[in-house]
């Protein structure tokens, strides 16, 4: 897989190459242009229907100027006309627009007249720059990865050497004491035996008080290991499935600042914070086909841009055609945190109405690159919440009067949850 | 331990030679141990690779694994939606606008849904004049998960596609085009304006069809006297809040009487107001529960209920009728009732349920001199429109082979027609058989195609239930199975591509609307035309029945597409529409100016023929539907089956009720065998040489001389095993009249019944229902008549509800939400509507006839029926206070086991009283039931451990254990059974398990929520916001749920009430369920 991309994006670099030399020689007529300014009015403007070197919505735009010029003729002026007016271009019966019009699926681009020519100029700047050497990150991460695992060898070595030395001391006394035996019968001295004492374990046995001491001890601490373990039952903290389509929290919440809501939007107003439906997915992945983050040996670019091919294949999305095929295959998750049937559980009780963060019960899920459940999500865990936790009575009309009569009641301000009432059996089990 | 000692086993030992002796000193056996028997023959146990030590380690093996594995949590799939719908967010519940119009129910009704699944029926409260939802309706959404569905077409029992169905049908109808046979519709009472206009476009493409209308149970008479008196078709509408007496002889107004739905109107005047109460006066021979409702009951069989209407008629008219025959008790009672009524006037009201066209006409007679205002005969009801003769002429034409295409829909006429078997022989000589059915029935296994018909909740249409009140049909959910309407059918087969929904929107624009919008009737569910509008369709009604009476001599009837095509035309259509309506205005015909009273009879004439027709002859049998079955089409739901009847208090049967004395004199009876369950005798009963074998229920109040019999019941095709129950009263409703003759006989065995309530009388304990009438009510002070109990405390009476008799300390109540469920005995009917709600609402299971027998119904709330022993509740209580204590008080206690020959009926709904002081809580050993500060009495399921001390502990008995697993379980195969059947299951609250106790919750979900979306708007709870499944259900305004701190709410206001008391107060339980004090009106005039 990584030898093909490699091939293609030597062929690709080939073809820039060549693009490259004929544009300085067309480029020296045209005005500069500030290539940062541009990149930025590109993301702003222009970047949810086009990239540089990507059909997308529309046309790959890197060299578009000295494309047009090459190959249709076309001058900056023309550029200028269709960004500021596309589908007037169209209307008049300009033959390049009708041709892009139409094979672009008949959408007309959407006109910006607020663009002067500066900004365009600048845009046009950033689009005739060379693409980067994309080698750079692998080389990085290799990097990375090598010094990560020479810190881990470091490690075993030192307990290994550490090992090695405890073993030489052992194996050094027990010499020790045989020497010195072995000069003691050399020396005919008679080592004492102590004989008369009984061993240190039937003494113990025959002692009575001792033993019920003992047994009483073994009891007590069994039953604590029993019950310890028999109240993890169920109890699934840190369970960390496969998903089957690698998605990473910590590069969506966490690298890309997205919102938990954007996706689990229905935790504002239903029980279910929800699973994002596959076209929330795509709401971004339309445009974000590739990733360009950092990445570590284990998780490489390539294994990521896999994992959004699965999007694909599961959205249904064709994206050389950019088009849905209609062929989709929902995506079985495994989920991971499951509150027993008989606990009723609302999301937008805590979110919404208590303002809780998302955080406080599922952790840092910005950090994690494979999902777990943070905490134990056991009945004791819900409870001391609720009995630590004050309620966010500020600006909400339902808690006036209540919120007033029980601060009276029991002389305090603030209100934990459980003096509202949320410890009672009948609020999570119905 | 030497010893000389020697035991003899036997004398035989004696004996030294013994062979027996000897061989028993080698054996343990004398003979040897029938080891065959358990191993089997031994050539399978030679060839079988387990040994002994195999099974062994298979056992220990698989103990281990199954111990380990269930230490293991399985991996849970969670699948999201590829493109989720902007409408649905999961958790949370949608709510769509429709109506059900099956052809016997037919109410504006909301529809919950969760994850696009309607999951429950509510009542529309904007569109209260469509009826309300009656416990059949609320039980409706199963029908949708029915396992059973016919899943798409059939031809001969074998599956087609729809497109092959197509083409055969239109082909098979184009061969009968011009032929001398006829192509016939049979359907049900569609009441639908687009169905109308599409049945006419079938008409206009095929020529010789006949549209045959088929109600199951039918009011032909009513339809036909008032088509007589108003020329028009339909049914008089009744509106019981104008009325405050109220006369029905034989009609079951808050049953299923000309279509039901009457039952909130007369609530509203139930309830004492400014000392003023409705008064109601019931002629009847079965005990109904309009009968159990009334002031005044006087039971007549079905004869003497023709004479007293003419009698009645005569007495209020001053028409001179001669009626003879009426016993003097009866005479006096009607007598009574006829001045009553004419001194209520215009606010007197008479209805009747004798299939009679004079005693209809007499009824609508009597209104009309009464210019009673609870009369309505401009507006009239249309869900009933079968007429029986045409029905009857319709088998004639089969069987004469006059029929070459019979296409049915909505209808079972094999199952419902006594002359089932002429109707299998016509369809025999029909060319082209088609039934649209839901189910494989009676009636479509035997035709050729049977074309799968959606539910309600997946279908389109539009119902105008009574005149300008127009309601729609829109699917909740996407079709389950391969479906198709059959309005969707007759678009195709007249070459209309169309979609129904399309078509209904174009006849609503066109004809409907006027000009509102489509969308907004679309979302409330229904439109109401202005009155103005009202009087033109009433106008347009006029030419339509004129020109059907023209057409009827030719039997011919196209009456309905004449009228509406002319409407249409007059409508200003678009120029390309307006071609296709252009020719068939030549249908439209005669129009007609008159519309007065066309009858050359007199109202004395139709009164004095209906006297003279009343021939008494034997035993009289009405055929009656009960509450929970209706006609039947709903036979495979079982919670319909195991809903308790009213009055009888019996489910999964029906049965022939007889009175006491017509019981002994045949020698039927009822008896308890020792598990307190109830038996009785079977009986033959027939009709016109057709006799049915029905178990026999003595019943308090049936008239003498007269039994009944509920229809509904005995199917046998489409239905699971558990719910063939029954006999099938259909076969003697003989032309479709609901009295016959009949003579009874006594037959071999004994019914099990499956009656929930076995001790029918209150035993004058007047706390339990507390009652009085409205004389006292009036005049006297609150503790003559609800006396709150009183307790001894330093030799002083103090009241119960005082805190100086509490053995508790109170718990602190003031803060927050305290929730109050208010009952008014005097507006709850005992419909039963809430307690379908509440097994939709949560889940409550269906345990099956034996199960109940052995009172292990699950029912978390039951409505109990009381008789009175005497006359009256007031005659019990004054005999159990007047028994001595000595002698014969046991025998006197003994009578008041037995319910009067014509009591006193009173209902009162009990669910968990959700106790202040709750018994319950105290004796439950994990703390698995508590209380809650909002006044709810919490259950935690999963903290149960079984041992059902509450249940015992509970005064009311409100507690139900679950003795197995009814989910997913074969041996209770109903809903609960199958992935169809639990797709109704309310995700908000839990399935309970095997060994849990349940009960009612007080919908701690409904007010969880409620809170809730206050919380998240930020927002103070307004009255009436809270609500439970079984307030919500309840449209007679018997329930009513709120917050009791909040001072200006509702049911804070009635806990203040005069009427207010508590079940069994004197135990000092002081429950949050409030009583109010039923008031009868016995106040004769």
């Amino acid at each position: 897989m990584r030898k093909v991309i490699h091939r293609r994006l030597s062929r690709s670099f080939f073809s820039l190459g060549l693009i490259v030399l004929v544009a300085f020689t067309t480029s020296l007529s045209a005005q500069e242009g500030d290539p940062a300014k541009g990149k930025s009015l590109f993301n702003a403007n222009c970047a949810a229907c086009h990239q540089l070197d990507k059909k997308m919505t529309g046309p790959a735009l890197r060299n578009v100027e000295t494309r047009l010029s090459d190959d249709q003729g076309l001058d900056r002026d023309w550029i200028y006309a269709w960004i500021r007016n596309s589908s007037g271009m169209i209307k008049s019966g300009d033959a390049y627009a009708n041709k892009v019009y139409n094979e672009f699926g008949g959408a007309a681009m959407t006109a910006f007249p607020q663009l002067s020519d500066d900004d365009l100029n600048n845009i046009l700047a950033y689009t005739a720059e060379e693409k980067k050497a994309s080698a750079a990150p692998a080389a990085v991460a290799g990097g990375t990865q090598a010094s990560e695992d020479s810190g881990g060898i470091s490690n075993e070595l030192i307990l290994g050497a550490l090992a090695i030395l405890f073993i030489l001391l052992a194996a050094g006394l027990y010499l020790v004491n045989k020497t010195l035996r072995r000069f003691a019968s050399a020396q005919n001295i008679d080592l004492e035996v102590e004989t008369g004492r009984k061993p240190l374990w039937k003494a113990f046995v025959q002692n009575q008080f001792l033993m019920i001491v003992v047994a009483i001890f073994f009891l007590l601490s069994s039953a604590y290991f029993v019950y310890g373990y028999l109240s993890q039952i169920g109890v699934d903290q840190g369970y960390q499935p496969v998903q089957p389509i690698h998605f990473s929290h910590k590069i969506h919440a966490g690298d890309n600042g997205i919102d938990c809501k954007y996706c689990h939007s229905s935790a504002r107003v239903s029980k279910t914070s929800g699973i994002p439906s596959l076209n929330v997915c795509m709401n971004c992945h339309k445009s974000i086909y590739e990733y360009n983050g950092e990445t570590s040996a284990e998780y490489s670019k390539e294994f990521y841009d896999g994992e959004i091919k699965k999007l694909y294949a599961a959205a249904g999305w064709d994206d050389a055609d950019q088009k849905y095929t209609g062929e989709s295959q929902p995506v079985k998750w495994v989920r991971i945190h499951n509150l027993p049937d008989f606990a009723y559980f609302n999301h937008s009780q805590h979110v919404t109405v208590a303002g809780v963060e998302c955080q406080t019960c599922h952790g840092p899920v910005e950090e994690m690159e494979i999902m777990y459940q943070h905490a134990p999500l056991t009945m004791g865990w819900c409870i001391n919440c609720h009995r630590e936790t004050d309620v966010n009575v500020k600006d909400n009309a339902y808690y006036e009067k209540i919120h007033e009569e029980l601060s009276k009641k029991y002389g305090v301000d603030n209100l934990t949850a459980a003096q509202m009432g949320g410890l009672e059996c009948g609020k999570c089990h119905y | 331990m030497s010893s000389n000692k020697k035991y003899w086993k036997s004398v035989e030992e004696l004996n030294e030679n013994s062979s027996i002796v000897e061989t028993l000193k080698q054996n343990e056996f004398v003979t040897e141990i029938p080891t065959d028997e358990f191993l089997g023959d031994k050539e399978t146990l030679e060839n079988t690779a387990t040994t002994r030590r195999d099974f062994l380690k298979y056992v220990g093996f698989s103990t281990a694994a199954a111990s380990l594995a269930a230490c293991e949590g399985p991996v849970k799939k969670s699948i999201p939606y590829v493109v989720q719908p902007t409408e649905i967010v999961p958790g949370v519940a949608n709510y769509y606008a429709t109506t059900i119009a099956n052809g016997f129910d037919f109410a504006s009704v909301l529809v919950k849904t969760r994850e696009g699944r309607p999951i429950k029926i509510e009542n529309n409260n904007l569109a209260s004049t469509n009826g309300s939802a009656n416990a059949r309706v609320n039980a409706s959404v199963l029908g949708l998960y029915d396992s059973l569905r016919v899943q798409g077409p059939k031809k001969d029992g074998s599956s087609i596609s729809w497109s092959d169905f197509n083409t055969e049908t239109t082909k098979a109808l184009n061969g009968l085009k011009g032929s001398d046979k006829s192509i016939v519709l049979l359907t049900q009472t569609y009441a639908s304006p687009s169905t109308r206009n599409l049945i006419a476009d079938f008409k206009e493409e095929y020529g010789n069809v006949n549209h045959v209308v088929y109600d199951a149970v039918s009011e032909s008479a009513a339809i036909e006297a008032f088509q007589n008196k108003y020329n028009k078709r339909g049914l008089a509408d009744y509106d019981f809040s104008e009325a405050m007496t109220i006369v029905s002889i034989g009609a079951d107004f808050l049953g299923d009487w000309q279509g039901g739905g009457f039952d909130s109107g007369y609530s509203k005047n139930r309830v004492p107001d400014h000392g003023k109460m409705s008064r109601h006066i019931q002629f009847e021979s079965n005990m109904s529960l309009t009968g159990a409702n009334a002031d005044k009951r006087v039971p007549l069989t079905p004869s003497q209920q023709k004479l007293a209407l003419a009698k009645l008629y005569s007495l209020v008219t001053g028409n001179n009728v001669s009626v003879s025959g009426l016993p003097e008790s009866v005479e006096a009672a009607v007598k009574s009732a006829a001045s009553q009524l004419k001194k209520a006037g215009s606010k007197g009201v008479v209805v009747t349920g004798i299939q009679d066209v004079n005693a209809q006409t007499v009824a609508l007679e009597l209104n009309e001199y009464l210019a009673s205002k609870a009369f309505n005969s401009q507006v009239s009801i249309k869900t009933r429109q079968g007429i029986d003769s045409d029905v009857s002429q319709l088998v004639a034409d089969m069987k004469a082979g006059k029929v070459g295409a019979i296409i049915m829909s909505g209808v079972n006429p094999l199952y419902t027609l006594a002359n089932a078997a002429d109707f299998a022989e016509g369809l025999k000589k029909t060319q082209l058989s088609v039934a649209f059915s839901m189910k494989e029935d009676e009636t479509s296994i035997q035709t050729q195609y049977i074309a799968a018909a959606p539910h309600y909740l997946e279908s389109w249409g539009d119902v105008e239930i009574k005149t300008g009140h127009y309601s729609l049909i829109q699917p909740t959910i996407r079709p389950l199975f391969d479906t198709k309407q059959f309005q969707d059918a007759l678009l195709t087969w007249t070459n209309n591509d169309q979609s129904y929904s399309d078509y209904i929107k174009l006849i609503w624009n066109e004809d409907i609307l006027n000009g509102a919008s489509y969308n907004q009737a679309l979302h409330d569910g229904f439109f109401s035309s202005a009155t103005a509008e009202s009087d033109d369709i009433d106008e347009l009604e006029g030419v339509t029945s004129t020109t059907s009476r023209e057409l009827k001599a030719k039997k011919d009837r196209t009456w309905v597409g004449g009228v509406i095509h002319n409407t249409a035309v007059d409508l200003k259509l678009k120029e390309e529409d307006k071609d296709e309506y252009i020719t068939k205005t030549t249908h439209s015909t005669v129009k007609s100016s008159n519309n007065e009273n066309a009858s050359s009879l007199t109202g004395g004439s139709y009164a004095q023929a209906l006297a003279s027709s009343a021939k008494p002859q034997g035993l009289e049998l009405t055929l009656y539907t009960k509450v929970g079955m209706g006609d039947g089409q709903q036979a495979n739901n079982p919670w319909l089956q195991e809903f308790p009847d009213p009055i009888t208090r019996v489910s999964w049967d029906n049965y022939l009720t007889v009175s006491k004395a017509d019981a002994a004199k045949i020698g039927l009876t009822n008896t308890h065998v020792a598990n307190g369950a109830l038996n009785g005798s079977y009986a033959n009963v027939t009709v016109n040489g057709v006799t049915i074998t029905a178990p026999v229920m003595i019943q308090p109040g049936q008239a003498k001389g007269s039994v009944g019999l509920a229809l509904g019941y005995g199917r046998t095709a489409g239905l699971k095993e558990e719910m063939q129950t029954g006999a099938n009263a259909y076969a003697l409703y003989q032309n479709f009249n609901n009295v016959q003759n009949v003579t009874i006989e006594p037959a071999a065995g004994e019914h099990e019944f499956a009656s929930v309530q076995l001790h029918n009388t209150l035993m004058g304990r007047g706390d339990i229902i507390k009652e009085t009438t409205l004389e006292i009510f009036n005049t006297k002070d609150k503790r003559h008549w609800n006396a709150v109990p009183v307790v001894s405390l330093n030799h002083k009476e103090t009241p119960v509800t005082s805190p100086e008799v509490d053995l508790w300390d109170e718990f602190d109540r003031s803060i927050g939400h305290h929730f109050n469920l208010s009952i008014d005995l005097n507006a709850c009917t005992g419909c039963g509507a809430c307690v379908i709600a509440c097994h939709a609402e949560n889940n409550v299971p269906v345990v099956g006839k034996t199960e109940v027998r052995r009172s292990r119904d699950m029912h978390w709330l039951r409505i109990d029926r009381y008789y009175s022993s005497e006359e009256s509740f007031e005659g019990d209580n004054d005999k159990k206070e007047n028994i001595s204590g000595l002698g014969s008080s046991l025998s006197e206690f003994g009578e008041m086991e037995n319910a009067s020959e014509n009591p006193q009926v009173a209902f009162q709904p009990v669910m968990c009283q959700h106790c202040n002081h709750a018994p319950c809580e105290t004796v439950c050993p994990v703390a698995a039931t508590s209380h809650g500060r909002q006044g709810q009495n919490h259950m935690a399921y999963n903290r149960c451990v079984g041992t059902r001390y509450c249940a015992n502990n509970c005064p009311y008995k409100v507690r139900r254990f679950n003795w197995f697993l009814y989910n997913g379980n074969d041996e209770f195969d109903y809903h609960m059974n199958d992935d169809l059947g639990r797709m109704v299951l309310n995700p908000d609250v839990v399935v309970r398990s095997r060994g849990v106790m349940e009960k009612c919750s007080m919908c701690i979900q409904m007010t969880q929520k409620t809170i809730l979306d206050a919380k998240r708007d930020g927002r103070q709870i307004k009255d009436g916001e809270f609500q439970t499944a079984c307030s919500a259900a309840c449209s007679s305004g018997a329930m009513s749920f709120g917050d009791i701190n909040d001072k200006d709410s509702k049911v804070a206001k009635l806990l203040e009430d005069n009427r207010m008391y508590h079940l069994l107060e004197h135990v000092g339980t002081k429950p949050n369920v409030q009583y109010q004090t039923k008031v009868r009106n016995t106040t004769e005039a």
